[in-house]
């Protein structure tokens, strides 16, 4: 398939995994605001913003700047705004490949947004839950499981694991783990699973331990990363290159048994590092699927009629 | 409200309405009109609401200046009568042979010129005149792959051509888009014509591209070339691609290489056979036209000209666009069909001739001057409407460069009814029915785009000036067979296989009532929690 519209699935995937974790996560911080007495606000805010990669603010950090710029403001990249309204573009520069159903289903979100925004902030964050899974849902339904699935497959699952991580990371930094990591687990619609896995017993350390290594559980990131490898083997052995050299496989692959073969104690011990580092891995793996797959559609330029 | 207050004020209408003649109702809008006051003005206001709110989900739109909006689609369709459409039909399909013809001939052998039909002139000095091209031979000898003949209804009901499309024409999407949605918004209407179906337009455009490949390629990739997101017609490239099944590419994902042009796949460079290009051909290739332009791909004329590749429409189709040549169109169709011309052109002055031009010039606050490269409405002046100082400037513009415009008298375009703000009203429409041409026949999609002015005797219909469309039906005789097409329901029902259940539920209502009680009754006793947490709401976090 063409590389550009390689890249614009691969990025509708990402973008949209992107704005369902971001509505996740804020629903976490503002429940764990209201519901921890011991937490500070602004260091929370501080602490969220940061792990969101949020730089260069003015003023010091709330709930309503927090808000602000991780959900209304479309010109803050980080936003559920931002996520959707760049999921829509790019459906839109693909939108000959998108079936109508799923094209549809993006671009009412996208129009639903403004609405959505004058909504109390829990119901927003349903709302993008709600939206983004009906999505992911007609996508399940609809697509064909060819190289455009795979790409939005591999787009959404690395996106996932580097959203978890970072919800992970913010679990880890709440003072009192007993209020964030049932949170976390219900962020992640994964309570009932966990309390089913672990036979009622709840832990932090199981907790951790479910997120981050439980491979039925769909969101957990080590179920993440198989399926972004999944996605990586189908679109490696449909092509004609050959051999075991694809560097985003490497980097997956890597991430994935660290997480699996070390001690868990270890992994815990610092989590917030570790998070930070898969999703470093994320992030080069997502640059070697460009360099491999889309390098092909980088935009070239004119000098006198010459290409260079 | 009253449900006569629909059509109230509606007449009397000033030129040809396509619904009312007089006071009366034409008979081939009788179900129409009656299915409308039937249903009352609330409720097709309320479906006209549900219609345009579809339009906005599914983002049937296009492009005004890089800003997206929503294409208008008005509540009441238009119809013409399987006799109109038969010469309307013929007429267009005469006139795209007539242009293959003269365009073949134009860029060929000349003999028009030498036979005095048209001065070699008025040809070669169009700006759309492209000499790069001349003596290219076309595949299977099609130029006009795509044709929109723009036609209006005059104060008599007689169709006219207004001008040829043979370049780029875009709307049919529209048409295909337009049909679902008015179907799903007035299906007992529908139901109660039959109509001739648009929706395989797609397979037949496939079609002929297919046949358009170069010699020796028996299963061609056929793509369709968009400038990009930002264009007008985006929406139209990115169907057409959708239900043809191939890929849409901007210039930037093909490349040339030794005379074949390729694409960038994520499994490397794929070659492309036949390009339908939604790209003006000044964008087309940086090689020959403008070097500044970053939309098309340097090399690709040079790959058609080697026969690697077909461009869909040819490069340099814009001479038959030029309104210059619409005058000669009707000495063509004698000259290289021996036939007389089906449809009329509408009165036309050719500026460049010194006694049309003086006649003009006495006269042109009663007439409408047309730039003849322009499209889309751009640079008309109308006579009436215009002050006395645009007239002025008017008539410097013809003395400076007589060539560049043509004269016709305003036509009264005829008027259909169209729901607005105070009901429904007549307003003006045009008509652009599209072409395809596969080298043995040329196929004319049933209907084509209506367009419609909304502003109240607005004679310009363009989508850019706030214009509408209307879906177009043209009616099928009881004895047509059904079209191709058209999938017909089957007849003989389809047995079914029972459906698989679940584990049994109990339906017993008074055994559910105990069951639930005594639920209820050990929440309470075990958890010491109301019994709506049984409900399934979430629970406060512990």
């Amino acid at each position: 398939m063409l590389s550009r519209i390689a890249e614009s699935l691969f990025w509708i995937g990402r973008y949209l995994e992107r704005a369902d974790d971001t509505a996740r996560i804020l629903d976490v911080q503002m429940q764990v605001l209201i519901e921890d007495p011991g937490m500070d606000e602004r260091t929370s805010c501080e602490q969220l913003l940061s792990v969101m990669g949020v730089e260069g603010y003015t003023g010091n950090p709330n709930r309503w700047m927090m808000l602000d710029l991780l959900a209304h403001n479309p010109d803050s990249p980080v936003s559920i705004a931002a996520a959707i309204g760049a999921a829509r573009e790019s459906s839109r520069r693909a939108r000959e490949t998108l079936s109508t159903d799923i094209w549809a289903a993006i671009n009412t979100t996208w129009r639903g947004l403004s609405t959505a925004r004058a909504m109390r902030p829990p119901d927003m964050f349903n709302w993008v839950r709600n939206r983004t899974a009906m999505i992911s849902g007609i996508a399940d339904s609809t697509m064909s499981r060819d190289d455009g699935w795979h790409f939005y497959m591999l787009g959404r699952s690395i996106e996932r694991v580097d959203m978890t991580a970072r919800l992970l990371s913010t679990a880890a930094l709440a003072s009192g783990p007993q209020v964030a990591w049932p949170t976390t687990l219900r962020a992640c619609g994964a309570y009932e699973s966990f309390i089913r896995a672990y036979r009622g017993i709840e832990a932090d350390r199981q907790a951790a331990e479910f997120l981050l290594l439980d491979r039925w559980f769909p969101r957990s990131i080590v179920s993440s990363l198989a399926e972004a490898e999944r996605a990586l083997g189908n679109l490696a052995a449909s092509g004609q290159r050959s051999g075991f050299s694809d560097e985003a496989q490497r980097l997956l692959g890597r991430a994935r048994t660290e997480l699996e073969y070390r001690p868990l104690a270890d992994i815990v011990f610092d989590l917030p590092v570790e998070m930070e580092r898969l999703q470093r891995s994320c992030a080069a793996a997502s640059d070697a699927v460009s360099a491999r797959y889309f390098a092909e559609s980088e935009v070239h330029t004119w000098r006198g009629g010459v290409m260079i | 409200m009253d449900t006569s207050e629909l059509f109230d004020g509606y007449g009397p209408v000033a030129g040809f309405d396509e619904m009312f003649e007089g006071t009366e109702v034409r008979p081939s809008y009788g179900q129409v009109h009656t299915s409308f006051e039937t249903m009352g003005a609330d409720e097709v206001r309320l479906r006209a609401d549900s219609l345009a709110s579809s339009y906005l989900e599914q983002g049937v739109t296009f492009g005004v200046e890089g800003e997206e909006r929503p294409f208008p689609l008005d509540i009441a369709p238009r119809l013409i009568e399987a006799d109109d459409w038969d010469h309307v039909e013929k007429g267009v399909r005469q006139r795209v042979l007539a242009l293959e013809k003269f365009l073949a001939d134009a860029y060929g052998p000349g003999e028009l010129f030498a036979d005095g039909v048209v001065p070699r002139d008025t040809v070669v000095t169009s700006p759309h005149y492209h000499r790069v091209v001349a003596g290219l031979e076309p595949a299977n000898g099609v130029r006009v792959h795509v044709a929109g003949v723009d036609l209006i209804r005059d104060g008599n009901g007689d169709f006219r051509v207004l001008e040829d499309n043979v370049r780029v024409p875009s709307g049919v999407s529209y048409v295909m888009t337009n049909r679902r949605a008015l179907s799903a918004a007035l299906p007992e209407v529908f139901a109660d014509h039959r109509i001739r179906p648009v929706s395989h337009y797609s397979q037949q455009l496939l079609a002929a591209l297919r046949k358009a490949a170069p010699a020796g390629v028996s299963d061609p990739t056929v793509v369709v070339l968009t400038p990009g997101v930002f264009n007008s017609a985006y929406f139209e490239h990115t169907l057409l691609a959708r239900t043809m099944g191939v890929e849409l590419v901007e210039g930037r994902d093909l490349v040339c290489r030794s005379g074949r042009v390729m694409m960038r796949t994520t499994q490397g460079l794929e070659p492309v056979h036949v390009i339908y290009r939604r790209i003006d051909d000044e964008f087309l290739d940086p090689v020959q036209f403008r070097p500044d332009s970053a939309l098309g791909v340097p090399g690709i004329i040079n790959a058609a000209r080697a026969g690697h590749v077909t461009i869909a429409n040819a490069v340099g189709n814009g001479v038959a666009d030029d309104k210059l040549l619409y005058t000669y169109v009707p000495d063509l169709i004698r000259y290289y069909l021996s036939e007389e011309p089906i449809l009329r052109n509408v009165d036309t002055w050719r500026m460049g001739e010194a006694d049309q031009r003086e006649e003009v010039l006495d006269r042109l606050d009663e007439l409408v001057l047309k730039p003849v490269d322009g499209s889309g409405g751009k640079g008309i002046v109308i006579g009436p409407a215009a002050s006395k100082a645009e007239l002025d400037e008017l008539r410097g513009k013809i003395l400076l460069d007589p060539r560049a415009w043509i004269a016709q008298p305003v036509i009264s375009l005829s008027t259909v009814p169209t729901l607005v703000e105070d009901g429904i009203r007549p307003r003006h429409v045009d008509l652009r029915p599209f072409a395809v041409h596969d080298g043995d026949d040329v196929f004319v999609l049933p209907g084509g785009l209506t367009r419609v002015a909304l502003p109240e005797g607005e004679l310009i219909v363009n989508s850019s000036r706030g214009g509408g469309s209307k879906d177009t039906w043209v009616l099928a005789r009881p004895s047509d067979p059904d079209d191709e097409g058209e999938i017909a329901p089957t007849a003989s029902p389809v047995s079914g296989i029972a459906q698989s259940a679940g584990p049994a539920l109990d339906t017993d209502a008074g055994e559910i009532h105990v069951q639930e009680q005594e639920q209820q009754q050990q929440q309470i006793l075990s958890t010491d929690r109301p019994p709506s947490s049984s409900t399934g709401e979430e629970e406060p976090t512990c």
